[in-house]
């Protein structure tokens, strides 16, 4: 298998773009990469998308986006597993380059969510729950995340400031990026008093409707350094693991069981431990799942994500940073886009080009995104070499 | 036309019928043809009491399409006493009322219609054990 | 010998006061509460139909009946409320008792007497041999016109009996009819809300068939109003059953027990077999009892029955009606009343 490097980014500025389409936002997140990179070609493209088809009637993305991007005849595959649907497809691309199938790999990640009104893009997202046993019944996915947090709540002890200040924190980071949808602050008294979504849940709990795409290409370390690549951004491991899609049916349902395992594996493949990551991009959909991810990788004990948020471990300046980039709360989260933009913003921050939400001496980055309610899950280890 | 993917399920939604592993005895809702827990292809029907208690819940207020005149409607977890968690809205609640903890018991109602002119989908509910 | 083997019955959470829907309508309340004999109506939940309302009332029928649902060897829901106009709500029903797929099932319909149609066919069929077991249930959820009389009365509720041969906890002693073609009540297809004849509803309808069907079992059985322990008949309000009873010559003890209307409003074929189960919640064994029902277009049915050594044995195993009724109430206001009702409808 060989060694694959990030030898591009592409991102763009989200939120609601009115004027652009999904294959818009899709060609322009690709074209920046490839610009960023600056190659003469590429052999194969991953699509992640959530529910295109849904968002936007359009399927076969597969099909449209090598076409519109100057491509055609690609090879190119959608890859789908719900909001987890962007990791899965920079993981597709690992392994065409790894495998030596392809020595340049585009991962583009798109969601076009906001050509459909609250109800149905409430409807789409409800998708990515067990249809026959838990969204038939009218839940959501705020509703099952606040599920989660009264029973965090209940369980641990932990409290609604402490959810409220993974917003803050987030939205705080999120005003440094130029790209971020609400790139504004946010007080915990604000988020506790915006509007209840699904109770104990708040409307700032919740990460919004985005359109958005975000692309990375990927090649071996060789190729990367024969481009000049400085500094050379090398995905050293990939976990990826998926657990019951109903969350009754998981023994702890306060234990992200996808994504310990995906964390466990790449950490494992990278050769490292949770404690030689000097920051992390993780999927808060809703503040409590930032809570639950940083239990279920090890980055604080269980019931402790909360205390050491509100203690500031998590932030900037914290001692082990989480979502410099405003996250999904600040940073939007086109779902199918987000797994690869995590990727992005862990190279940018080991190039050392994020600006002014710059971490200092960053060389080793983990990036989680997770699908559902924890159904599942893909990390990826990042690394300056 | 959701007819035949909510008939297909009428044992579930209106009788609670589970599967139970004939080899290690795991109650699975729905049931399934793999044990999760052994790995067996050999089980059971049985039927689900109704009774348990609730692990956690929550209010939806921003409801998905087809729920718009529901809301605001709870939402909940409940442990059967048999072992094996079940998901569905608790009605005939005040919903500032609940805790975690509460005995709960199953009742038979509507859960959604397809339009206005569509079947009306039926299945469990729970309701607070009022004694009622 | 044939009789009831199991009761049980459903009463919606919610109630509203005749107050306040006469506030809506600039009504005079007192003298509604007074001419109606009525002080509050139950509203089913929006999540709550005919269906629902039935299978969790047969579900207690079950319960006291001690036997399995595939022992049922019919199923008949009476309702002027059946959720679909085509489409059985005894399949839903049956479906949900798992009584299916060896079961008789159909749904009745005569205004408010279809629930002891039911009972009258289950009764009959069971002492023919056809069955051991059927479930007849009588439930409604029925709307009055916003501003009519009758949005004061119609209510929700079900009362659902399972007959057999053996297991007994009421023995039926007689049955008789008495019917004629009086259009006092009616809806017409494709329309919302019934019509009704105003004071016609009185002495050529409820009064002439109530006693006629009365009197003629009484007649047949060589019984006397001082003969039976109880009395049930129809409940449209709080007034019809109470001067009935009295221009028949029985006495309050008599009906007390089954009168139900003041705080339950009518649930029109759930009426006359609610108040059957409210009696059944206090009688002792031997007692007897006189059920009259009363279904607009015109008709009654009349049953005799005496009550077992099992009633008092199986009477704890599901929830008694003054329970449901007293105990589990939440009143609404009447824009919540609309809005359960689909009086008004959120836009989508």
């Amino acid at each position: 298998m060989k060694d694959v490097a990030i030898i591009g980014i592409g991102m763009l500025k989200w939120g609601e773009l009115w004027e652009k389409s999904i294959r818009d936002l899709c060609v322009e997140a690709a074209l920046n990469c490839i610009e960023d990179a600056g190659v003469d070609h590429i052999d194969s493209m991953a699509i992640g998308s959530m529910s295109s088809g849904l968002f936007t009637g359009q399927e076969h993305l597969a099909s449209m986006i090598p076409d519109y991007l100057g491509q055609r005849y690609l090879p190119a595959v959608r890859v789908e597993s719900a909001c987890a649907s962007g990791g899965l497809a920079v993981r597709n691309a690992f392994l065409e380059v790894a495998s030596g199938m392809s020595e340049i790999a585009l991962a583009v990640g798109v969601e076009k969510m906001t050509d459909v009104n609250g109800g149905m893009a409430t409807y789409a997202l409800a998708t990515a729950a067990d249809q026959d046993f838990e969204a038939f019944h009218g839940v959501t996915f705020p509703g099952l995340y606040a599920m989660l947090a009264r029973a965090h709540m209940q369980h641990y002890g932990t409290t609604r400031e402490q959810l409220a200040q993974v917003a803050v924190k987030n939205h705080a980071n999120g005003t440094r990026n130029p790209n971020a949808q609400f790139p504004f602050a946010v007080t915990r008294e604000q988020v506790i008093n915006s509007v209840l979504v699904a109770d104990p849940l708040t409307l700032l709990d919740c990460s919004p409707i985005t359109d958005g795409a975000a692309a990375v290409l990927l090649a071996p370390v060789e190729v990367a350094h024969r481009l000049g690549r400085h500094p050379l951004t090398v995905i050293t491991g990939i976990g990826h693991a998926t657990d019951s899609i109903a969350l009754v049916d998981r023994p702890d349902m306060l234990h992200l069981g996808a994504v310990a395992h995906a964390a466990q594996r790449a950490l494992a493949m990278a050769g490292k431990t949770i404690q030689d990551v000097d920051f992390a991009e993780v999927h808060d959909c809703f503040t409590i799942a930032e809570i639950m991810v940083m239990e279920a990788m090890g980055v604080v004990p269980p019931g402790q994500g909360g205390p050491a948020t509100l203690d500031g471990m998590t932030a900037l300046d914290g001692s082990f940073p989480i979502n410099p980039s405003g996250g999904l709360k600040s940073k939007g989260h086109p779902v199918g886009a987000t797994g690869v933009a995590q990727l992005c913003e862990a190279v940018m921050q080991l190039r050392g080009t994020a600006g002014e939400r710059q971490i200092n001496n960053a060389r080793t980055a983990l990036t989680q995104n997770m699908g559902g309610s924890g159904g599942s899950s893909v990390v990826h280890i990042v690394e300056v070499q | 036309m959701q007819v035949p993917k909510f008939w297909r399920e009428i044992p579930r939604y209106y009788r609670l019928e589970a599967g139970k592993c004939d080899q290690c005895g795991k109650i699975t809702f729905p049931s399934r043809l793999v044990c999760p827990e052994c790995g067996s292809r050999e089980h059971s029907k049985v039927h689900l009491s109704g009774r348990g208690t609730l692990k956690t819940f929550t209010i939806i207020r921003i409801p998905p399409d087809g729920f718009g005149d529901q809301a605001p409607y709870a939402i909940g977890i409940v442990q059967m006493d048999e072992g094996v968690g079940v998901m569905a809205q608790i009605t005939d609640c005040d919903v500032d009322a609940l805790s975690i903890g509460d005995t709960m018991i199953t009742k038979f109602r509507r859960v959604r219609e397809e339009g206005k002119t569509g079947i009306i989908m039926y299945a469990y509910k729970f309701v607070p054990d009022v004694g009622v | 010998m044939v009789g009831i083997v199991g009761y049980g019955t459903q009463i919606p959470r919610y109630r509203i006061r005749v107050e306040e829907i006469a506030k809506v309508w600039g009504a005079d309340a007192p003298s509604y509460k007074r001419g109606l004999g009525l002080n509050e109506k139950s509203v089913p939940a929006p999540d709550e139909d005919t269906a629902t309302l039935s299978v969790n009332a047969a579900r207690n029928a079950l319960l006291r009946a001690g036997i399995l649902p595939q022992e049922l060897g019919a199923v008949y829901v009476g309702s002027e409320s059946h959720p679909y106009a085509v489409k059985p709500t005894g399949t839903i029903v049956s479906e949900a008792l798992g009584a299916c797929p060896h079961v008789h099932t159909a749904d009745l319909e005569f205004a408010c007497k279809a629930g002891t149609e039911g009972l009258f066919i289950t009764l009959h069929e069971v002492k023919s041999g056809v069955f051991p077991y059927a479930l007849a249930v009588g439930a409604d959820t029925s709307q009055g016109a916003p501003g009519d009389a009758l949005e004061y009365s119609a209510a929700a509720g079900a009362a659902a009996f399972i007959v057999g041969t053996d297991r007994l906890i009421a023995e039926l002693l007689h049955t008789d009819v008495f019917m004629t073609d009086t259009p006092d009540f009616w809806r017409r297809e494709y329309t919302h809300y019934p019509e009704h004849g105003g004071r016609f509803t009185g002495a050529p309808a409820y009064f002439k068939h109530v006693s006629g069907a009365a009197l003629g079992i009484m007649d047949k059985a060589g019984m006397k109003p001082q003969d039976f322990t109880y009395c049930i008949f129809h409940q449209p309000n709080g007034k019809f059953p109470v001067q009935a009873a009295k221009q028949l010559g029985f006495q309050e003890a008599q009906w007390l027990p089954g009168l139900l209307s003041p705080t339950l409003g009518n649930t029109y074929s759930g009426s006359s077999p609610m108040g059957l189960a409210a009696t059944l919640d206090v009688a002792k064994p031997g007692d007897t009892i006189l059920l009259v029902s009363y279904g607009s277009g015109a008709g009654s049915d009349a049953f005799i029955f005496r009550a077992t050594e099992r009633l008092t044995e199986v009477r704890g195993m599901a929830p008694l009606v003054r329970t449901q009724l007293d105990e589990h109430r939440v009143f609404i206001e009447y824009g919540t009343y609309a809005k359960f009702r689909r009086k008004i409808l959120k836009a989508e």
